[in-house]
């Protein structure tokens, strides 16, 4: 919806938006050029055996993909916990209960993560992508619960009295008008969450979850610094990528009408 | 009463309603007794504070009342599902309360779909509950609530209230954000359509200057919503119950009588000399006029609505009525009160023209009319009867 010409106060909005725009372009683009150039550097200098074994385009599409399954698991974790938990925690009869959730997901997030990784392996013994999604995710839930209740909660009453006043149901308001109205701030939220799960995801190698911490471990114990400049540029390039997704959903899903 | 033909409101009794808010010692409604009339518009007003709000809303329950019955065309709305007593009864409120991600189409469907009405019959009822409230659907179906000013947005705001064409409708100071030009615009539209709805309507202010001006009967409250008047405006401004009351009711409250008569009412003209332009020629209207010795006349366009005031020297020279003349200004319609009746008379000069509802000719008023009126109030009220 751009067809408005005769609403003041639009200028600055679509001036503000035009630098956005550029960011969601600017942004992959500059990630394809560094990964390419780190790449196109690792694979044609002479690498000896062992950096030969890693520098190898399976095993860094492996690692890549890897990464990225922990990340996309992640989240939907979040999602699929935190947004239904932040909407029960704003129903009147749950407020109170919401300052105990906020301050576990404190805890989840305040606490080291490797710790956290550590010792739900030594609880759970289990190993490979759960054991490293499951606390990655109770590490960044915090963002999207914090977030969704927040957004629900700023949804002006008078919106919410009205909603009840024509005749909606409470769970009709809460999914037509107060979760709608709190998608900005709890896709802000996810985003926060994303970059969090890919970052913390280079740490999923410690319970034998794979992703491109791998290659940073490897370079790093065999001191062989191509194979951990990959791994590192890799990783920071996808947490950009994500990052980046987070924005154009930001920029699309949101509800419509509201600039 | 003759006119309970096409009555679609319902009848709202409130029986010893009291509502004590947790927490409080004193009750913010205290065992309040009034029956709202079928198809009339009720003013609850008061001071901020005193209850309005709560004893509005205990009637859709979006209060619950601590006791009391409140019945609603007969039926104990106590005993029904809350949700689908809300869906009959429209509810209109400050600064609209329209979703704002929902397009302005959307916005006035939502009840109709509550109510599972399908989608041809939404798209229509949506079309025409803008026409109702004067928004061109084509140009703002698609809007959003941001992109509407004030006065429109509160228009949508009672469409939607409209929508499922509800027998009862409640506004809690509906029109109190809105500047005081677009305020008096949607009070008088409120009435336009309020003569051809005939809803029950509870209407909550703290105006009473709005009160005397939409009210079939204005319920003055006081403290903790204890009914001070229950009467016609008619009869409270011309014999407050007490000085409380009468403090309510503030200066002038003659002059404010000049805002209860409306123009149909009272004997406005309806002898000017008409012509339509398309079907008559300068020298037909010139020879008519001198035949019936008048030196104006009022040209009208194909519907008949009044265009332009036309003096007989005017017409020797023009070719058609279509450009000969005055434009006629400020119009009153039979709706409009005697007070704006006068402020158009003294902008036009003397002679105001008259409208009925589709906006065709139906007369003219003049600065006669308006004091003979006031004459006669005073009369009344010198030989003290204050009936109503
Ligand atoms: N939800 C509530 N909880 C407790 N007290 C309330 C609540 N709503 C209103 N009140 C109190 O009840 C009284 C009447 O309020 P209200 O009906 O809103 O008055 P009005 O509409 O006439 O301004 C006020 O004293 C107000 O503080
Ligand atoms: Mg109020």
């Amino acid at each position: 919806m751009t067809t408005t010409t005769d609403v003041t106060g639009f200028s600055t909005e679509s001036g503000s938006r035009r630098a956005d725009r550029m960011r969601l372009f600017a942004q992959p683009a500059a990630v394809v050029v560094i990964v390419g150039l780190v790449l196109a550097w690792a694979f044609s200098r002479d690498n000896d055996e062992i950096e030969a074994q890693s520098i190898q385009a399976g095993v860094l599409l492996t690692k890549t993909w890897e990464h990225l399954v922990i990340t996309a698991v992640v989240a939907a974790m979040v999602v699929g916990i935190a947004v239904p938990l932040g909407m029960l925690l704003t129903r009147t009869w749950a407020r109170p209960a919401a300052p105990a959730f906020i301050g576990i997901a404190n805890i989840g997030q305040a606490a080291p993560v490797l710790g956290v990784l550590v010792l739900f392996f030594l609880w759970t013994e289990w190993e490979g992508l759960w054991a490293a999604a499951l606390p990655i995710a109770f590490y960044s839930l915090l963002p999207v619960l914090r977030n969704t209740i927040t957004g629900i909660e700023s949804v002006d009453p008078a919106l919410v009295d009205a909603g009840r006043g024509i005749g909606m149901s409470s769970s009709g308001v809460l999914l037509r008008i107060e979760l709608p109205l709190a998608i900005p701030l709890i896709l802000a939220g996810l985003r926060t969450s994303l970059v969090l799960a890919v970052g913390t995801a280079t740490l999923a190698f410690f319970v034998n979850g794979g992703g491109l911490g791998e290659l940073i471990d490897t370079g790093y114990k065999l001191n062989r610094v191509p194979v951990l400049v990959v791994g590192a540029v890799l990783a920071v390039g996808l947490a950009l990528l994500v990052d980046w997704i987070g924005a154009v959903l930001e920029e699309y899903l949101g509800p419509k009408g509201l600039s | 009463m003759a006119d309970n033909d096409n009555v679609s409101g319902v009848e709202i009794q409130l029986d010893h309603v009291t509502k004590r808010y947790s927490g409080s010692r004193e009750p913010a409604v205290k065992d309040v007794t009034m029956t709202i009339p079928a198809g009339k518009i009720v003013i609850l007003v008061g001071p901020s504070g005193c209850g309005k709000t709560t004893t509005m809303r205990m009637i859709n329950r979006l209060i619950e009342p601590t006791s009391g019955t409140i019945t609603i065309g007969g039926e104990d709305a106590l005993r029904l599902n809350a949700d689908e007593l809300r869906r009959k009864i429209g509810y209109a409120i400050q600064q609209a309360g329209l979703f704002p991600h929902f397009t302005v189409a959307q916005n006035i469907a939502v009840v109709p779909g509550l109510l599972g009405w399908d989608r041809k019959r939404i798209e229509q009822r949506v079309d025409e509950m803008m026409d109702l409230v004067g928004l061109d659907p084509a140009q703002f179906r698609t809007r959003y609530p941001r992109q509407l000013s004030g006065g429109q947005q509160q228009r949508v705001g009672v469409a939607r209230a409209l929508a499922a064409d509800p027998p009862v409708l409640l506004m809690d100071e509906p029109f109190g954000a809105v500047d005081p030009i677009t305020r008096g615009n949607l009070q008088d539209e409120l009435l336009r359509l309020q003569t051809d709805l005939r809803k029950t309507i509870v209407f909550v202010t703290h105006d009473f200057d709005e009160a005397v001006k939409l009210g079939d009967k204005i319920a003055v409250l006081g403290e903790a919503s204890t009914i001070m008047q229950y009467d016609t405006p008619e009869a409270i401004l011309a014999n407050p119950a007490n000085d409380t009351v009468a403090g309510f009711v503030g200066a002038g409250a003659s002059l404010k009588q000049l805002t209860l008569l409306r123009v149909r009412d009272v004997n406005y003209n309806d002898d000017a000399l008409t012509a339509v332009s398309e079907d008559t020629s300068p020298a037909q209207l010139r020879s008519r006029m001198t035949e019936a010795g008048k030196t104006y006349a009022l040209v009208l366009d194909g519907r008949r609505r009044p265009q332009r005031w036309v003096h007989v020297r005017d017409l020797s020279t023009a070719a058609s009525l279509a450009a000969v003349g005055r434009p006629v200004g400020d119009l009153v319609s039979t709706q409009s009160t005697l007070q704006d009746a006068l402020e158009a008379i003294l902008a036009e000069g003397g002679n105001a023209v008259v409208t009925g509802t589709r906006g065709e000719y139906v007369g003219t008023i003049d600065i006669r009319t308006v004091t003979d009126t006031i004459q006669q109030i005073r009369e009344e009220h010198e030989t003290g009867s204050a009936a109503s």
